[in-house]
């Protein structure tokens, strides 16, 4: 047994090693799966923090009357954020309110002059609430219109901001649907790409195979060979792939920065970095050995 | 001990490939079997081989039926018997050792036997010093003297060769054919499909002539026919 896995292997590093012109190209095409589909790996962590960016400008604010106490509004807040769509609620008080139109309208005089007139506050105290996504924000509405919070709850600013919310969320929820395809999509392709020359590769072999067998080889024995080798493909070609793509994103980091504030390619490449080279790995292995396995089967009937 | 009980090997539509052929080989036997093209020499070999399986009839290897192998199996029978081919079927990215080695390793036999034995296999095919050479560095007559030490390693009871002097010159034909001989004479059944007509008159063995899938003529030191 032990023999037998010892051969097997030795067998496929010498089919890999003198069959170097075929094995580069089933390994640069396995190298470009991999780098195709780890990039759409890389552009849907773009795509979910351009949408987070997006859905991050969202929200809405549910003002309580003058009369409201704030205790109430803090239970209020506190029953909120127990909620699992709600991300945020800030609590923003009569009084704060009423600093932050000042500071806002600091240049307007006539506005500050009849605000100065006043005796009392006129701003009401609100909770400004953000949802963990733009679809959500109607369950958090028929939160307030359900409860036994209609009696302090003045009004909803989410109907005037009804038409742009849900444009957002069908917006960000398309570009995710759409980058989710068009992953898929390349995905498949770069499997089939790599699937059909590693067939390739074997059908030049299948004269070999036939000889195998008829001089008593199993089907195991036959079949060995080429798993060892496409899981050599794999290796070799997860490393090509991982060396051609740190210096790409280093290069790309800095630029979609600009675009995207807060979003650091490169530092997610650098922290991920064995995940995404294991990812890399398995993806390789399981590609070329699952090929392998696939394309020898229909040669083996001797 | 082989025995053919009625075998007919029928392709799709209806192509008599063998029809209702009865024979026995006994052990330590040489038979050569003859027939024009298309004369049923190699479908009688891929039966034997168990490439093929009979439409009709039984082929028994010492009682047993050769078409109950399963799947499986094969391989334990293709050990049993030690095949040559026109074509020579050499692995051309292994050289001439490493052929051989081949069909030893996949018997599961292990390192010192493959040692021990590879260079006694190379004596006796006379290549001793064409161990380090690929196929594609040796003539027709020595890529089939590897095939048939390659044959030869499982310890065969049994060498089939189809037509294993088809590519080669007069001269080498004669010296793949001495070999066989000197290999049944150590006491394996050789069977030897070939149409070549000297080596026919020359063997003075038992010949089985094959004509339209049916056997014509079965002959102790049988001559070539001429039809």
């Amino acid at each position: 047994m032990i023999t037998s896995l010892i051969r097997v292997s030795k067998a496929g590093w010498l089919s890999f090693w003198r069959n170097k012109w075929l094995s580069s190209s089933a390994i640069s095409m396995l190298a470009l799966a991999i780098f195709g589909i780890t990039s759409l790996l890389l552009i849907n962590v773009l795509i979910n923090s351009l949408t987070a960016n997006l859905e991050d400008k969202i929200d809405i604010s549910v003002y309580f009357h003058l009369t409201a106490e704030e205790e109430d509004i803090l239970e209020v807040r506190n029953k909120l954020v127990k909620l699992s769509e709600v991300r945020s609620a800030e609590y923003v008080s009569a009084d704060e309110a009423l600093e932050r139109f000042k500071e806002k309208h600091e240049s307007n005089e006539i506005l500050m002059q009849s605000l100065g007139e006043l005796d009392n506050n006129p701003l009401e105290a609100s909770l400004n609430i953000k949802a963990q996504q733009a679809s959500q924000y109607e369950a958090i509405v028929a939160f307030f219109n359900n409860g036994d919070y209609q009696e302090i709850v003045d009004k909803i600013n989410y109907l005037e901001n009804k038409a742009v919310i849900t444009r957002l969320s069908a917006i960000t929820k398309s570009i995710r649907q759409v980058g989710f395809i068009v992953l898929l999509v390349l995905a498949a392709l770069a499997v089939l790409v790599s699937f059909n020359t590693i067939r390739l590769t074997i059908y030049s072999a299948r004269r070999e195979i036939k000889v195998m067998k008829l001089v008593g080889a199993s089907n195991w024995f036959v079949r060995g060979p080429f798993i060892v080798e496409g899981a050599l493909y794999g290796i070799i070609a997860a490393l090509i792939a991982l060396f051609v793509m740190y210096p790409i994103v280093w290069s790309l980091s800095a630029k979609i920065t600009l675009y995207l504030p807060g979003t650091d390619l490169f530092y997610f490449l650098q922290a991920n970095f064995f995940a995404i080279f294991l990812m890399q790995l398995i993806i390789g292995i399981a590609l070329g050995t699952t090929s392998s396995l696939v394309a020898v089967r229909r040669y083996l009937k001797v | 001990m082989i025995k053919f009980e009625n075998v007919s090997k029928i392709y799709p539509p209806d192509c008599r490939a063998i029809d209702n052929v009865s024979l026995e080989i006994k052990d330590k036997e040489f038979v050569s079997i003859a027939g024009r093209s298309g004369a049923g020499k190699s479908t009688l070999i891929k039966l034997l081989i168990r490439e093929e399986v009979p439409t009709r009839g039984k082929i028994l290897w010492r009682g047993f039926d050769l078409s109950e192998i399963a799947e499986k199996e094969m391989p334990l029978w293709r050990r049993k018997i030690g095949m040559v081919f026109q074509d020579f079927k050499l692995l051309p990215e292994k050289t001439a050792y490493e052929n051989i080695a081949f069909a030893m390793e996949v018997g599961g036999r292990d390192d010192e036997d493959i040692e021990r034995d590879i260079p006694k296999l190379l004596k006796l095919v006379n290549l001793s010093d064409r161990a380090g050479n690929f196929p594609s560095q040796l003539s027709g007559g020595e890529k089939q003297r590897v095939a048939i030490a390659r044959a030869l390693a499982h310890r065969p009871e049994i060498l089939v060769a189809d037509e294993p002097t088809g590519n080669l010159d007069p001269l080498h034909a004669w010296e793949i054919v001495r070999l066989l001989i000197k290999i049944n004479e150590l006491g394996t059944i050789v069977v030897l499909s070939t149409h070549n007509r000297e080596i026919i008159n020359g063997l003075d063995r038992r010949v089985i002539t094959l004509e339209k899938g049916r056997i014509i003529k079965d002959a102790q030191n049988g001559k070539y026919i001429l039809l």
